[in-house]
């Protein structure tokens, strides 16, 4: 059962207008976005970067958390696609000023944005952002608190379907704060959706969250067990307030069980992908040797995260135009 | 004045009365049942066939927002929507602002509600002074200035210590306590029911285990000082588990579930809707369907609104940031009616959780239709569908079951045989 | 309706008129780019009867379209390749169809991105004589007139061949 209403992402043709969430999405959808990307990665790759797409669009950025590495990546993905973008980071501004997110974001529309890019803290943020206030204006999610992670998740899609080809012959592991972790949640989405048939999840009881067992994974306590024979492995970012609130005894007891060293990377495949959304903690989920070492790509997916940025961009502006269109015709 | 109400099938829980009869009030009391008193001429009929008369509704949680609150609700507001839902007696929680933990707020309450001559509020004082967990209230004064019963509503108190000695105190003085159990660390950040839903979500759940281990420590603390006590708002199947064992063990506790909680699960939270935002949260789909039963049993006497009023901006925000809480005190009545549809009560029995049963759990002389007793009625038309929402008089429209089908609807409400409601 | 002609021939006259471009400009060392799709297929045939060790590649023009506000993101888009540089380069550019001009604005627009070329010579199979855009083909296999709603498209990519469809059939 999708937790999305079906209208909200997607305009009458079944086109993207808004990118909140994995959920509800289809297979086609997802490969077409991959496929998307893949044609804005050649644009990466020339002298002059950029394609005329979005000329005379505004984006806004909007981060209520901050994220200067995702910021970044979003500003230059609108940047390629000739788009105008605004940066507000509002963890300073208004609302700390008693500016409602609401009033926040309809100034902003009514200051003709064609696009938000959102980063709150709050889980349903964007869907609030999407359904409530800019209905019209692309909302794309970067970030929505434990909930979800869209564009990271596909570009970590992105990144396998690079390196290792089709998902439906993969054993993936995605290892370590689960509970906390929306790139975890929307990557067993994302990889179930595009028919990975082995998703496991790797980490101790008070980082999995209840009912884990619905996105259709394994669930590993043993890092030694869980590894074995996977084709990619994607750690998860341990934060230190993990220790404070009772999860965890220490970091050095947690990199001991879980952490990805040579020694355990060994019992996974030997060409298996090393991966991690960044930004990585090492000594603490992931060893330096293997963090920099041949079997990871954790450099590339910041590449891949430029052209999966375009490409949602492309995608959802191509379905708001749709629907303004259809909602003209239909008046 | 004197009024028959003419043809109406006549239910009293109560005294298991129901028949087709007439009724007759004056002077704000009940007259007579059945054939009028020799000489008796009314100056109003109400031509109420085929429709259901009642005791006026009582609902043991209905938050008036005053004072304090005004952009939420005021008191004039709330008992107006009270009874348009056929809800002559309500009883108000103390969270108001200043809290109710002192005569003078029970006085200025209680005077406002007659100024408004909508209901009968009974106040619930608060057990410890501004509800901090530490100092016990002047329990006594406030019980003297019109407080039925006593409670800390969600609001954790100081130590086991001190909610042992409070209710030794007001075990003393046969006071009431009301008890909302919610382990504060176990719940602590959390905002939905701990569950896949919430996992899903990416919201931070509350145990079961939060309501469970309070409600364990409360029933063992009851048991030791003997105090009167009811629970107020339960919501999960084992707690429902847990009362009926005490009860079994021949411990008089008494409960209330929101009406909400019978009808709405975590499943519902689709989309984020800050709307079904409340506390202590909506709970899984068996947790639902064991309420249910408990009230079908009786283990479950009563049922309440928990009715919340806010204003939009309240709601208009990401669900985490939202107010919890639901406006639902005019609906009490067809949400309780949709159990009769739904074939899990017969209509007495049904009107029993919400007229009898509230009152007995808290010693009130209301809920019942006697000879003698006050014209509190609700005469509502079993037949009648109709659009919630349609004439919303809460100040708070935050209501999901706005622009939802009921299945009755009320036509008249008296209180003190005043015609204080009537449908157009 | 006019007649379709063959491909065939077509490309055997446009390779005869290349080469002679191709002399008279003294260039030497052409590089062959196809717009996709039907456009790849003509430059190929091209290619190999021309100089096929000249070097080739392929646009797709779809992020560089005029029409993006009213039609969005085309439903596939293939990864443009140009396997060499661009800039003085001597560019043939290869498409099927000439009908409003706009995609050739669209491949130049594009094609400037990767680099400053030194000539671009436009090569097409068919001109249907609908301009909007002042753009012409150097080398042109045939002018074809269309009645209202008719198209003509190349299919292939063997055999290549003509088709004619008009608005009802569209």
């Amino acid at each position: 059962m999708s937790l999305t209403p079906h209208h909200l992402q997607l305009n009458q043709q079944g086109q993207l207008r808004h990118f909140l969430t994995i959920e509800g999405l289809s297979r086609e959808l997802l490969t077409e976005l991959l496929d998307t990307a893949d044609s804005f990665l050649e644009v990466g790759e020339r002298a002059v970067k950029k394609v005329p797409l979005l000329r005379g669009k505004t984006v806004c950025n909007v981060f209520f958390e901050n994220s200067t590495r995702t910021r970044t990546t979003f500003e230059l993905a609108a940047k390629r696609l000739s788009a105008d973008v605004l940066n507000l980071n509002i963890s300073t501004s208004s609302t700390s000023k008693g500016e409602t997110l609401y009033d926040t974001l309809q100034n902003l529309e009514a200051m003709a944005a064609d696009m938000f890019v959102v980063r709150h803290g709050d889980s349903g943020a964007a869907h609030f952002i999407a359904e409530r206030v800019c209905p019209d204006v692309a909302v794309i999610n970067a970030g929505d608190g434990n909930h979800a992670h869209p564009t990271q998740a596909m570009l970590d899609m992105l990144t396998i379907r690079r390196h290792r080809g089709d998902f439906e012959n993969l054993s993936v592991a995605i290892v370590g704060d689960i509970l906390h972790s929306r790139v975890a949640r929307s990557n067993m989405l994302a990889l179930k959706t595009l028919g990975c048939p082995d998703i496991r999840v790797i980490a101790p009881r008070t980082l999995l969250p209840e009912g884990i067992d619905q996105y259709g994974v394994r669930v590993f306590n043993d890092l030694r067990v869980g590894l074995r024979d996977v084709d990619v492995v994607i750690m998860l970012r341990l934060q230190k307030e993990r220790m404070q609130s009772g999860l965890l005894p220490s970091e050095s007891e947690f990199y001991k069980l879980y952490g990805l060293t040579r020694e355990t990377l060994a019992l996974a495949k030997p060409d298996a992908l090393v991966m991690h959304p960044g930004p990585i903690n090492r000594g603490v989920e992931i060893e330096s040797e293997v963090a920099d070492g041949p079997q990871s790509v954790i450099l590339k997916q910041v590449t891949y995260g430029i052209a999966v940025r375009m490409a949602v961009m492309s995608m959802a502006m191509t379905g708001q135009t749709t629907q303004r269109q259809l909602n003209q015709e239909a008046n | 004045m004197r009024l028959t109400i003419e043809g109406a099938r006549v239910i009293d829980p109560a005294s298991q009365f129901d028949e087709i009869t007439d009724l007759h009030i004056a002077a704000g009391h009940i007259l007579a049942l059945g054939a009028a008193p020799e000489g008796f001429s009314p100056n109003q009929r109400i031509d109420a066939r085929g429709l259901i008369a009642c005791p006026g509704l009582v609902d043991l949680n209905v938050s008036l927002r005053e004072p304090g609150y005004s952009r939420k609700g005021s008191i004039a507001s709330e008992t107006r929507a009270a009874a348009a839902g056929g809800v002559t007696t309500l009883c108000c929680p103390p969270d108001s602002r200043p809290v109710l933990d002192t005569p003078a707020v029970a006085e200025l309450i209680l005077d406002r509600s007659q100024a408004a001559g909508n209901a009968r509020v009974l106040p619930i004082g608060a057990l410890t002074k501004g509800l901090e967990g530490e100092q016990l209230s002047e329990l006594v004064a406030l019980r003297d200035a019109g407080c039925v019963a006593f409670t800390q509503g969600l609001r954790p108190m100081g130590s086991n210590r001190i909610l042992r000695r409070a209710l030794e105190y007001a075990a003393t003085f046969g006071l009431t306590i009301i008890f909302t159990p919610q382990d504060a660390d176990l719940a602590e950040g959390g905002m939905a029911h701990e569950g896949p839903t919430a996992s899903r979500l990416g919201l931070v759940g509350i145990p079961e285990s939060a309501e469970t281990v309070a409600l364990a420590r409360d029933l063992l603390l009851i048991e030791q000082t003997g105090v009167r006590a009811h629970f107020s708002g339960l919501t999960s199947a084992r707690a429902m588990d847990m009362l009926a064992d005490a009860q079994a063990r021949g411990l008089p506790v008494t409960a209330d579930v929101a009406a909400y909680q019978l009808l709405l699960c975590d499943e519902d939270l689709t989309g984020f809707s800050s709307q079904l935002h409340v506390m202590p949260p909506l709970r899984s789909a068996d947790d639902r369907r064991a309420l249910r039963q408990a009230v079908q049993s009786g283990v479950v006497q009563a049922i309440a609104s928990h009715h919340q009023p806010h204003e939009a901006e309240a709601k208009r925000v990401p669900f985490a940031a939202s107010a919890p809480g639901i406006s639902s005190v005019e609906i009490l009545l067809p949400l309780t009616m949709t159990l009769v549809a739904d074939g899990l009560l017969e209509m007495p029995a049904a009107l029993s959780r919400v007229t009898t049963g509230p009152a007995a759990a808290l010693g009130l002389s209301a809920g019942q239709l006697s000879l003698g007793g006050a014209a509190d009625i609700t005469l509502f038309d079993p037949a009648q569908a109709c659009e919630i929402g349609r004439n919303w008089l809460s100040r708070g429209a935050n209501c999901p079951f706005i622009g939802k089908g009921a299945p009755v609807a009320v036509t008249h409400t008296l209180y003190g045989g005043k015609l204080v409601y009537q449908t157009h | 309706m006019s007649t379709l002609p063959a491909v065939d021939s077509l490309l055997s006259s446009m390779a005869d008129q290349l080469r002679a471009h191709l002399d008279a400009r003294q260039i030497s060392d052409p590089a062959f780019v196809g717009i996709h799709t039907g456009g790849v297929w003509v430059a190929d045939a091209l290619h190999a009867a021309v100089a096929p060790e000249a070097p080739m590649g392929t646009l797709d023009i779809a992020f560089y379209r005029d029409d993006f506000e009213q039609h969005g993101l085309p439903q596939r888009v293939r990864p443009s390749e140009l396997p060499f540089g661009v800039d003085d380069r001597h560019i043939i550019l290869v498409d099927d169809v000439l009908m409003t001009g706009r995609t050739i604005r669209a491949a130049l627009n594009e094609l400037f991105d990767y680099g400053r070329p030194a000539s671009v010579t436009l090569v097409t199979l068919i001109d249907v004589d609908a301009r909007q855009l002042p753009i012409r083909a150097d080398i042109l296999g045939a002018t074809l007139a269309l009645t209202e709603g008719q198209r003509v498209k190349l299919t292939g990519p063997a055999p290549l061949h003509l088709t004619l469809t008009d608005a009802a059939t569209n």
